[in-house]
Protein backbone atom coordinates (compact mmCIF):
# COMPACT_ATOMS: atom_id res chain seq x y z
CA UNK A 1 0.00 0.00 0.00
CA UNK A 2 1.03 3.84 -0.84
CA UNK A 3 1.03 6.02 1.85
CA UNK A 4 0.09 9.28 0.66
CA UNK A 5 -0.54 10.95 3.83
CA UNK A 6 1.15 14.43 5.15
CA UNK A 7 0.49 15.87 8.56
CA UNK A 8 -1.25 19.27 8.10
CA UNK A 9 -1.71 22.34 5.03
CA UNK A 10 1.77 23.62 5.77
CA UNK A 11 4.20 20.20 4.71
CA UNK A 12 1.19 19.27 1.77
CA UNK A 13 1.90 22.99 -0.06
CA UNK A 14 5.58 23.01 0.83
CA UNK A 15 7.49 22.93 -2.95
CA UNK A 16 4.80 25.23 -4.34
CA UNK A 17 6.58 28.00 -5.21
CA UNK A 18 6.16 31.45 -7.33
CA UNK A 19 4.41 31.42 -10.99
CA UNK A 20 2.89 27.97 -10.67
CA UNK A 21 -0.13 26.95 -11.88
CA UNK A 22 -2.45 26.13 -9.62
CA UNK A 23 -6.28 25.02 -9.67
CA UNK A 24 -8.67 25.06 -6.93
CA UNK A 25 -11.88 22.72 -6.46
CA UNK A 26 -15.45 24.78 -5.38
CA UNK A 27 -18.44 26.11 -6.81
CA UNK A 28 -18.86 29.41 -4.96
CA UNK A 29 -17.46 28.90 -1.54
CA UNK A 30 -19.03 25.18 -1.47
CA UNK A 31 -16.10 22.43 -1.61
CA UNK A 32 -13.41 24.58 -1.55
CA UNK A 33 -9.88 23.46 -0.22
CA UNK A 34 -10.44 26.16 2.97
CA UNK A 35 -6.58 24.29 4.94
CA UNK A 36 -4.77 24.53 1.63
CA UNK A 37 -5.94 27.98 0.68
CA UNK A 38 -4.72 29.45 4.24
CA UNK A 39 -1.16 27.42 3.89
CA UNK A 40 -0.55 29.20 0.49
CA UNK A 41 -1.19 32.53 1.97
CA UNK A 42 1.52 32.26 4.37
CA UNK A 43 3.80 31.90 2.01
CA UNK A 44 5.42 34.73 0.42
CA UNK A 45 3.80 33.62 -3.27
CA UNK A 46 3.46 36.02 -6.05
CA UNK A 47 2.85 35.61 -10.06
CA UNK A 48 0.20 32.30 -9.50
CA UNK A 49 -2.15 31.33 -12.51
CA UNK A 50 -5.28 30.02 -10.85
CA UNK A 51 -8.24 27.95 -12.24
CA UNK A 52 -11.00 28.14 -10.58
CA UNK A 53 -14.62 28.10 -11.66
CA UNK A 54 -14.92 31.44 -9.33
CA UNK A 55 -12.66 33.55 -7.24
CA UNK A 56 -13.82 33.19 -3.96
CA UNK A 57 -15.28 36.68 -2.26
CA UNK A 58 -13.33 39.67 -0.64
CA UNK A 59 -12.67 37.98 2.49
CA UNK A 60 -12.65 34.23 2.01
CA UNK A 61 -11.50 31.32 -0.44
CA UNK A 62 -9.39 32.71 -3.44
CA UNK A 63 -10.75 36.09 -2.56
CA UNK A 64 -7.76 36.21 0.16
CA UNK A 65 -4.52 35.35 -2.36
CA UNK A 66 -5.92 38.16 -4.39
CA UNK A 67 -5.88 40.63 -1.49
CA UNK A 68 -2.03 39.07 -0.91
CA UNK A 69 -1.41 39.86 -4.61
CA UNK A 70 -0.17 36.55 -4.94
CA UNK A 71 -2.23 36.07 -8.30
CA UNK A 72 -1.20 36.88 -11.61
CA UNK A 73 -3.95 35.58 -13.45
CA UNK A 74 -7.10 34.00 -13.21
CA UNK A 75 -8.87 31.10 -15.64
CA UNK A 76 -12.20 31.03 -14.16
CA UNK A 77 -16.46 30.69 -15.65
CA UNK A 78 -17.70 33.30 -13.15
CA UNK A 79 -15.51 36.11 -11.28
CA UNK A 80 -19.15 38.12 -9.98
CA UNK A 81 -18.81 38.48 -6.16
CA UNK A 82 -15.59 40.52 -5.15
CA UNK A 83 -14.74 43.66 -5.21
CA UNK A 84 -10.88 43.60 -4.94
CA UNK A 85 -11.10 41.63 -8.08
CA UNK A 86 -12.93 43.89 -9.97
CA UNK A 87 -10.56 46.64 -8.50
CA UNK A 88 -6.96 44.34 -10.22
CA UNK A 89 -8.77 43.80 -13.14
CA UNK A 90 -9.44 47.69 -13.67
CA UNK A 91 -6.29 48.36 -13.37
CA UNK A 92 -4.54 45.99 -14.98
CA UNK A 93 -2.72 44.39 -12.29
CA UNK A 94 -4.89 40.88 -12.86
CA UNK A 95 -5.13 38.89 -16.10
CA UNK A 96 -9.00 37.38 -16.51
CA UNK A 97 -9.57 34.55 -18.84
CA UNK A 98 -13.12 33.74 -18.88
CA UNK A 99 -14.35 30.37 -20.21
CA UNK A 100 -17.55 29.17 -20.69
CA UNK A 101 -18.60 26.33 -17.26
CA UNK A 102 -18.61 23.48 -19.23
CA UNK A 103 -15.98 23.78 -21.43
CA UNK A 104 -14.14 24.96 -18.40
CA UNK A 105 -14.87 21.30 -16.92
CA UNK A 106 -13.94 19.82 -20.05
CA UNK A 107 -10.91 21.17 -20.41
CA UNK A 108 -10.02 19.93 -17.01
CA UNK A 109 -11.47 16.81 -17.38
CA UNK A 110 -9.60 15.69 -20.94
CA UNK A 111 -6.17 17.69 -19.90
CA UNK A 112 -6.56 14.85 -16.81
CA UNK A 113 -7.42 12.52 -19.28
CA UNK A 114 -4.78 12.83 -22.00
CA UNK A 115 -6.87 14.69 -24.49
CA UNK A 116 -4.91 17.37 -26.16
CA UNK A 117 -8.11 19.36 -27.34
CA UNK A 118 -12.02 18.67 -28.37
CA UNK A 119 -14.90 20.13 -29.73
CA UNK A 120 -17.63 21.53 -28.77
CA UNK A 121 -20.49 23.89 -29.48
CA UNK A 122 -20.24 26.25 -26.71
CA UNK A 123 -19.24 29.90 -27.35
CA UNK A 124 -19.61 29.40 -31.29
CA UNK A 125 -20.90 32.50 -32.64
CA UNK A 126 -19.05 34.51 -29.66
CA UNK A 127 -16.11 36.11 -28.80
CA UNK A 128 -15.27 32.97 -26.89
CA UNK A 129 -14.23 31.32 -30.33
CA UNK A 130 -12.54 34.33 -31.89
CA UNK A 131 -8.78 33.11 -32.89
CA UNK A 132 -10.19 29.22 -32.50
CA UNK A 133 -10.07 26.43 -34.79
CA UNK A 134 -13.77 26.13 -36.05
CA UNK A 135 -15.08 22.70 -37.40
CA UNK A 136 -18.36 21.42 -38.61
CA UNK A 137 -19.73 17.91 -38.05
CA UNK A 138 -23.12 16.68 -39.03
CA UNK A 139 -24.03 20.43 -40.48
CA UNK A 140 -23.50 21.75 -37.11
CA UNK A 141 -20.30 24.30 -36.17
CA UNK A 142 -17.82 23.94 -33.18
CA UNK A 143 -14.55 25.08 -31.70
CA UNK A 144 -11.48 23.89 -30.26
CA UNK A 145 -10.99 23.65 -26.74
CA UNK A 146 -7.32 22.46 -25.12
CA UNK A 147 -6.98 20.06 -22.46
CA UNK A 148 -6.06 21.65 -19.08
CA UNK A 149 -3.24 20.40 -16.46
CA UNK A 150 -1.58 22.49 -13.43
CA UNK A 151 1.73 21.97 -11.56
CA UNK A 152 -0.43 21.36 -8.37
CA UNK A 153 -3.89 20.44 -8.06
CA UNK A 154 -5.95 21.65 -4.72
CA UNK A 155 -9.38 19.44 -3.64
CA UNK A 156 -11.49 19.35 -1.03
CA UNK A 157 -13.47 15.47 -0.22
CA UNK A 158 -15.74 14.65 2.90
CA UNK A 159 -14.12 11.64 3.14
CA UNK A 160 -10.64 10.16 2.08
CA UNK A 161 -8.47 7.14 3.48
CA UNK A 162 -4.47 6.88 3.28
CA UNK A 163 -4.34 5.68 -0.26
CA UNK A 164 -5.62 8.69 -1.59
CA UNK A 165 -9.32 7.30 -2.59
CA UNK A 166 -11.74 10.36 -2.14
CA UNK A 167 -15.74 10.17 -1.40
CA UNK A 168 -17.18 14.14 -1.96
CA UNK A 169 -20.91 15.38 -0.31
CA UNK A 170 -23.60 16.63 -2.55
CA UNK A 171 -22.90 19.38 -4.39
CA UNK A 172 -19.31 20.13 -2.64
CA UNK A 173 -18.36 17.59 -5.53
CA UNK A 174 -18.35 20.54 -8.67
CA UNK A 175 -14.82 20.63 -10.25
CA UNK A 176 -13.07 18.79 -7.76
CA UNK A 177 -12.96 14.80 -9.29
CA UNK A 178 -12.15 16.53 -12.67
CA UNK A 179 -9.03 18.55 -11.40
CA UNK A 180 -7.84 15.83 -9.04
CA UNK A 181 -7.02 14.04 -12.42
CA UNK A 182 -5.34 17.45 -14.01
CA UNK A 183 -2.48 18.40 -11.02
CA UNK A 184 0.92 17.30 -11.56
CA UNK A 185 0.45 16.97 -7.87
CA UNK A 186 -2.67 16.26 -6.56
CA UNK A 187 -3.47 17.35 -3.10
CA UNK A 188 -6.46 16.55 -1.32
CA UNK A 189 -7.97 17.91 2.03
CA UNK A 190 -10.54 15.80 4.04
CA UNK A 191 -12.61 16.08 6.59
CA UNK A 192 -12.35 12.94 7.76
CA UNK A 193 -9.07 10.72 7.06
CA UNK A 194 -9.76 7.09 7.22
CA UNK A 195 -7.33 4.06 6.84
CA UNK A 196 -6.92 2.11 3.10
CA UNK A 197 -9.51 -0.21 3.93
CA UNK A 198 -12.30 1.49 5.58
CA UNK A 199 -13.81 2.99 2.71
CA UNK A 200 -15.99 0.57 0.80
CA UNK A 201 -14.60 1.04 -2.96
CA UNK A 202 -17.95 1.13 -4.27
CA UNK A 203 -18.48 4.10 -2.98
CA UNK A 204 -15.53 6.05 -3.81
CA UNK A 205 -16.12 8.86 -6.54
CA UNK A 206 -12.00 9.79 -7.33
CA UNK A 207 -9.58 6.65 -7.49
CA UNK A 208 -5.93 6.88 -5.30
CA UNK A 209 -4.22 7.23 -8.03
CA UNK A 210 -5.19 10.90 -9.02
CA UNK A 211 -4.02 11.96 -5.55
CA UNK A 212 -0.18 12.46 -4.41
CA UNK A 213 -0.62 14.12 -0.84
CA UNK A 214 -3.70 13.68 1.70
CA UNK A 215 -4.17 15.40 5.10
CA UNK A 216 -7.07 16.01 7.35
CA UNK A 217 -7.96 19.26 7.43
CA UNK A 218 -9.78 21.48 10.27
CA UNK A 219 -11.61 24.27 11.16
CA UNK A 220 -13.75 23.80 8.08
CA UNK A 221 -16.37 27.42 8.61
CA UNK A 222 -18.05 25.95 4.73
CA UNK A 223 -19.15 29.80 4.29
CA UNK A 224 -22.88 30.17 2.89
CA UNK A 225 -23.18 32.60 0.29
CA UNK A 226 -26.86 32.91 -0.12
CA UNK A 227 -28.76 31.30 3.02
CA UNK A 228 -32.24 31.07 1.68
CA UNK A 229 -34.54 29.39 3.89
CA UNK A 230 -38.38 28.29 3.71
CA UNK A 231 -40.63 28.67 6.54
CA UNK A 232 -42.55 25.57 7.40
CA UNK B 1 -48.46 44.00 -18.26
CA UNK B 2 -47.40 41.38 -16.90
CA UNK B 3 -45.07 41.45 -13.26
CA UNK B 4 -41.96 38.82 -13.07
CA UNK B 5 -44.15 36.41 -10.94
CA UNK B 6 -46.70 36.64 -13.74
CA UNK B 7 -43.74 36.06 -16.58
CA UNK B 8 -42.27 32.84 -13.92
CA UNK B 9 -46.47 31.99 -14.48
CA UNK B 10 -46.95 31.96 -17.85
CA UNK B 11 -43.38 30.16 -18.89
CA UNK B 12 -44.86 27.11 -16.29
CA UNK B 13 -47.44 26.37 -19.29
CA UNK B 14 -44.60 25.80 -21.39
CA UNK B 15 -43.39 22.64 -18.93
CA UNK B 16 -44.59 19.28 -19.82
CA UNK B 17 -45.00 15.85 -17.97
CA UNK B 18 -41.26 14.00 -17.83
CA UNK B 19 -39.03 16.89 -18.57
CA UNK B 20 -35.81 17.67 -17.19
CA UNK B 21 -35.62 21.16 -16.93
CA UNK B 22 -32.54 23.62 -16.17
CA UNK B 23 -33.42 27.07 -14.53
CA UNK B 24 -31.38 30.33 -14.81
CA UNK B 25 -30.86 32.99 -12.14
CA UNK B 26 -33.38 35.27 -11.32
CA UNK B 27 -37.34 35.36 -13.15
CA UNK B 28 -36.30 31.99 -14.44
CA UNK B 29 -35.71 30.37 -10.62
CA UNK B 30 -39.33 31.49 -10.14
CA UNK B 31 -41.29 29.27 -12.67
CA UNK B 32 -40.41 26.04 -10.54
CA UNK B 33 -42.78 27.67 -8.37
CA UNK B 34 -45.36 27.29 -10.56
CA UNK B 35 -45.31 24.00 -12.42
CA UNK B 36 -48.20 22.30 -12.09
CA UNK B 37 -48.23 19.56 -9.18
CA UNK B 38 -49.40 16.64 -11.06
CA UNK B 39 -46.47 17.01 -13.63
CA UNK B 40 -43.29 15.28 -12.93
CA UNK B 41 -40.22 16.92 -13.90
CA UNK B 42 -36.81 16.60 -12.52
CA UNK B 43 -34.87 20.11 -12.54
CA UNK B 44 -30.86 20.22 -13.04
CA UNK B 45 -28.58 22.66 -10.99
CA UNK B 46 -25.47 22.80 -13.18
CA UNK B 47 -23.10 22.61 -10.16
CA UNK B 48 -23.90 18.92 -9.91
CA UNK B 49 -27.25 17.93 -8.74
CA UNK B 50 -30.64 16.66 -10.49
CA UNK B 51 -33.45 16.85 -8.40
CA UNK B 52 -33.61 20.32 -6.92
CA UNK B 53 -35.81 20.09 -3.91
CA UNK B 54 -37.43 23.57 -2.06
CA UNK B 55 -35.56 25.81 0.28
CA UNK B 56 -34.52 23.91 3.70
CA UNK B 57 -35.84 25.26 6.95
CA UNK B 58 -33.30 26.61 9.02
CA UNK B 59 -32.63 23.45 11.05
CA UNK B 60 -32.24 21.47 7.40
CA UNK B 61 -29.38 24.20 5.94
CA UNK B 62 -26.21 22.12 4.34
CA UNK B 63 -23.34 24.01 3.14
CA UNK B 64 -22.57 21.40 1.10
CA UNK B 65 -25.63 21.43 -0.71
CA UNK B 66 -26.22 24.89 -3.19
CA UNK B 67 -27.81 25.49 -6.27
CA UNK B 68 -26.30 27.50 -9.24
CA UNK B 69 -26.86 30.96 -7.77
CA UNK B 70 -25.28 29.62 -4.51
CA UNK B 71 -28.35 29.18 -2.78
CA UNK B 72 -29.13 26.77 -0.37
CA UNK B 73 -31.06 24.20 -1.23
CA UNK B 74 -32.51 20.70 -0.81
CA UNK B 75 -32.98 17.45 -2.77
CA UNK B 76 -36.08 15.88 -4.01
CA UNK B 77 -36.85 12.50 -3.51
CA UNK B 78 -35.06 10.63 -6.39
CA UNK B 79 -32.06 12.73 -6.42
CA UNK B 80 -28.43 12.22 -8.31
CA UNK B 81 -24.89 14.10 -7.26
CA UNK B 82 -22.70 14.45 -9.90
CA UNK B 83 -19.23 16.32 -10.94
CA UNK B 84 -18.91 19.38 -13.42
CA UNK B 85 -17.99 17.52 -16.29
CA UNK B 86 -20.34 14.78 -16.29
CA UNK B 87 -23.46 17.94 -15.27
CA UNK B 88 -22.29 19.72 -19.05
CA UNK B 89 -21.95 15.80 -20.23
CA UNK B 90 -25.91 16.15 -19.57
CA UNK B 91 -26.49 19.58 -21.37
CA UNK B 92 -23.87 19.77 -24.05
CA UNK B 93 -25.20 15.88 -24.87
CA UNK B 94 -28.70 17.20 -25.24
CA UNK B 95 -30.32 15.01 -22.37
CA UNK B 96 -31.93 18.11 -20.81
CA UNK B 97 -35.01 19.07 -22.61
CA UNK B 98 -35.83 22.53 -21.63
CA UNK B 99 -33.52 25.36 -20.45
CA UNK B 100 -35.33 28.49 -19.16
CA UNK B 101 -33.00 31.57 -19.18
CA UNK B 102 -33.38 35.59 -18.70
CA UNK B 103 -31.41 37.67 -21.50
CA UNK B 104 -30.63 41.62 -21.96
CA UNK B 105 -31.41 40.80 -26.19
CA UNK B 106 -32.47 38.59 -28.69
CA UNK B 107 -32.32 38.76 -32.31
CA UNK B 108 -35.29 37.81 -34.63
CA UNK B 109 -32.96 35.06 -35.85
CA UNK B 110 -32.61 33.72 -31.95
CA UNK B 111 -29.35 34.85 -31.27
CA UNK B 112 -29.26 35.84 -27.08
CA UNK B 113 -27.33 38.28 -25.66
CA UNK B 114 -27.05 37.78 -21.65
CA UNK B 115 -23.34 37.64 -20.47
CA UNK B 116 -21.37 41.08 -20.88
CA UNK B 117 -22.67 44.70 -21.27
CA UNK B 118 -19.13 46.74 -22.79
CA UNK B 119 -17.96 49.27 -19.87
CA UNK B 120 -18.98 47.40 -17.24
CA UNK B 121 -17.40 44.78 -15.47
CA UNK B 122 -17.28 41.49 -16.86
CA UNK B 123 -18.81 38.86 -14.23
CA UNK B 124 -18.30 35.93 -16.98
CA UNK B 125 -20.56 33.87 -18.34
CA UNK B 126 -21.07 30.69 -16.27
CA UNK B 127 -22.71 28.08 -17.61
CA UNK B 128 -24.56 30.16 -20.34
CA UNK B 129 -22.95 29.51 -23.38
CA UNK B 130 -23.01 26.02 -22.73
CA UNK B 131 -26.62 25.80 -22.58
CA UNK B 132 -27.50 27.81 -25.22
CA UNK B 133 -25.21 26.29 -27.59
CA UNK B 134 -26.71 22.86 -26.80
CA UNK B 135 -30.78 23.04 -25.50
CA UNK B 136 -33.15 22.00 -28.02
CA UNK B 137 -35.51 23.88 -26.36
CA UNK B 138 -34.75 27.34 -25.02
CA UNK B 139 -37.48 29.89 -23.47
CA UNK B 140 -36.34 33.04 -22.23
CA UNK B 141 -37.87 35.29 -19.66
CA UNK B 142 -37.01 39.03 -20.34
CA UNK B 143 -38.61 42.57 -20.37
CA UNK B 144 -39.24 44.08 -23.79
CA UNK B 145 -37.87 47.43 -23.47
CA UNK B 146 -34.93 48.49 -21.65
CA UNK B 147 -35.80 51.10 -19.21
CA UNK B 148 -35.48 53.95 -21.46
CA UNK B 149 -38.22 52.38 -23.83
CA UNK B 150 -35.72 50.79 -26.46
CA UNK B 151 -36.87 47.25 -28.00
CA UNK B 152 -34.95 44.40 -26.54
CA UNK B 153 -36.01 42.52 -29.03
CA UNK B 154 -34.03 43.25 -31.97
CA UNK B 155 -32.82 42.59 -35.88
CA UNK B 156 -28.90 42.03 -34.47
CA UNK B 157 -28.24 41.76 -31.05
CA UNK B 158 -26.41 44.92 -30.19
CA UNK B 159 -24.66 43.39 -26.87
CA UNK B 160 -21.92 40.83 -27.35
CA UNK B 161 -23.44 37.17 -28.23
CA UNK B 162 -23.55 34.56 -25.89
CA UNK B 163 -25.23 31.92 -28.52
CA UNK B 164 -26.48 32.49 -32.03
CA UNK B 165 -29.67 30.60 -33.41
CA UNK B 166 -31.01 29.07 -30.47
CA UNK B 167 -34.35 31.20 -28.40
CA UNK B 168 -37.13 29.30 -29.56
CA UNK B 169 -39.90 31.20 -27.54
CA UNK B 170 -40.22 34.13 -25.14
CA UNK B 171 -42.05 36.04 -22.88
CA UNK B 172 -41.57 39.37 -21.89
CA UNK B 173 -43.51 41.69 -19.41
CA UNK B 174 -45.67 42.23 -22.97
CA UNK B 175 -45.96 39.08 -24.81
CA UNK B 176 -45.68 35.54 -26.04
CA UNK B 177 -43.35 35.22 -29.01
CA UNK B 178 -41.67 32.27 -30.87
CA UNK B 179 -38.61 32.85 -32.41
CA UNK B 180 -39.41 31.80 -36.26
CA UNK B 181 -36.65 28.99 -38.01
CA UNK B 182 -36.80 30.99 -41.10
CA UNK B 183 -36.27 34.48 -38.50
CA UNK B 184 -38.66 36.98 -37.38
CA UNK B 185 -40.84 36.99 -33.98
CA UNK B 186 -44.35 35.51 -34.29
CA UNK B 187 -46.69 37.18 -31.43
CA UNK B 188 -48.76 34.77 -29.96
CA UNK B 189 -50.43 36.21 -27.08
CA UNK B 190 -50.25 39.40 -25.03
CA UNK B 191 -50.35 40.74 -21.80
CA UNK B 192 -53.19 41.95 -20.37
CA UNK B 193 -54.12 45.59 -21.58
CA UNK B 194 -51.48 45.68 -23.63
CA UNK B 195 -52.54 45.82 -27.50
CA UNK B 196 -51.26 44.45 -30.55
CA UNK B 197 -50.10 48.10 -31.60
CA UNK B 198 -48.35 48.77 -28.52
CA UNK B 199 -46.52 45.19 -28.97
CA UNK B 200 -45.65 45.95 -32.35
CA UNK B 201 -43.94 49.50 -32.03
CA UNK B 202 -41.97 47.80 -29.17
CA UNK B 203 -40.32 45.34 -31.25
CA UNK B 204 -37.58 46.14 -33.28
CA UNK B 205 -36.84 43.04 -35.17
CA UNK B 206 -39.35 41.65 -37.48
CA UNK B 207 -42.49 40.94 -36.18
CA UNK B 208 -45.24 38.51 -37.62
CA UNK B 209 -48.66 39.10 -36.51
CA UNK B 210 -51.41 36.50 -37.61
CA UNK B 211 -55.13 36.51 -36.97
CA UNK B 212 -56.58 37.53 -33.66
CA UNK B 213 -54.29 37.29 -30.77
CA UNK B 214 -55.87 36.40 -27.38
CA UNK B 215 -54.76 38.48 -24.20
CA UNK B 216 -53.08 35.99 -21.44
CA UNK B 217 -55.49 35.18 -18.62
CA UNK B 218 -54.22 34.53 -14.95
CA UNK B 219 -55.98 33.31 -11.68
Amino acid sequence: MITKTVKNAAEAVRDVVSDSVLMFGGFGLCGIPENCIQALLQKDLTGLTCISNNAGVDDFGIGLMLKKRMVKKMISSYVGENAEFERQLLSGELEVDLIPQGTLAERIRAGGAGIPAFFTPAGVGTEVAEGKEMREFDGKMYLMEKGLRADFAFVKAWKGDTAGNLIFKGTARNFNPMMATAGKITIAEVEELVPAGSLDPNHIHTPGIYVQRIFQGGDYEKRIEQRTVSKE
Amino acid sequence: MLDKTQIAKRIAREVKNGQYINLGIGIPTLVANYIPENLEVVLQSENGLLGIGPFPTEDKIDPDLINAGKQTITMAKGSALFNSADSFAMIRGGHVHLTILGAMEVSEKGDISNWKIPGKMVKGMGGAMDLVASADNIIVAMQHCSKDGQSKLLKECSLPITGINCVKKIVTDLAVLDVLPEGGFKLLERAPGVSVEEIVSKTEGRLLVEGEIPEMVFD
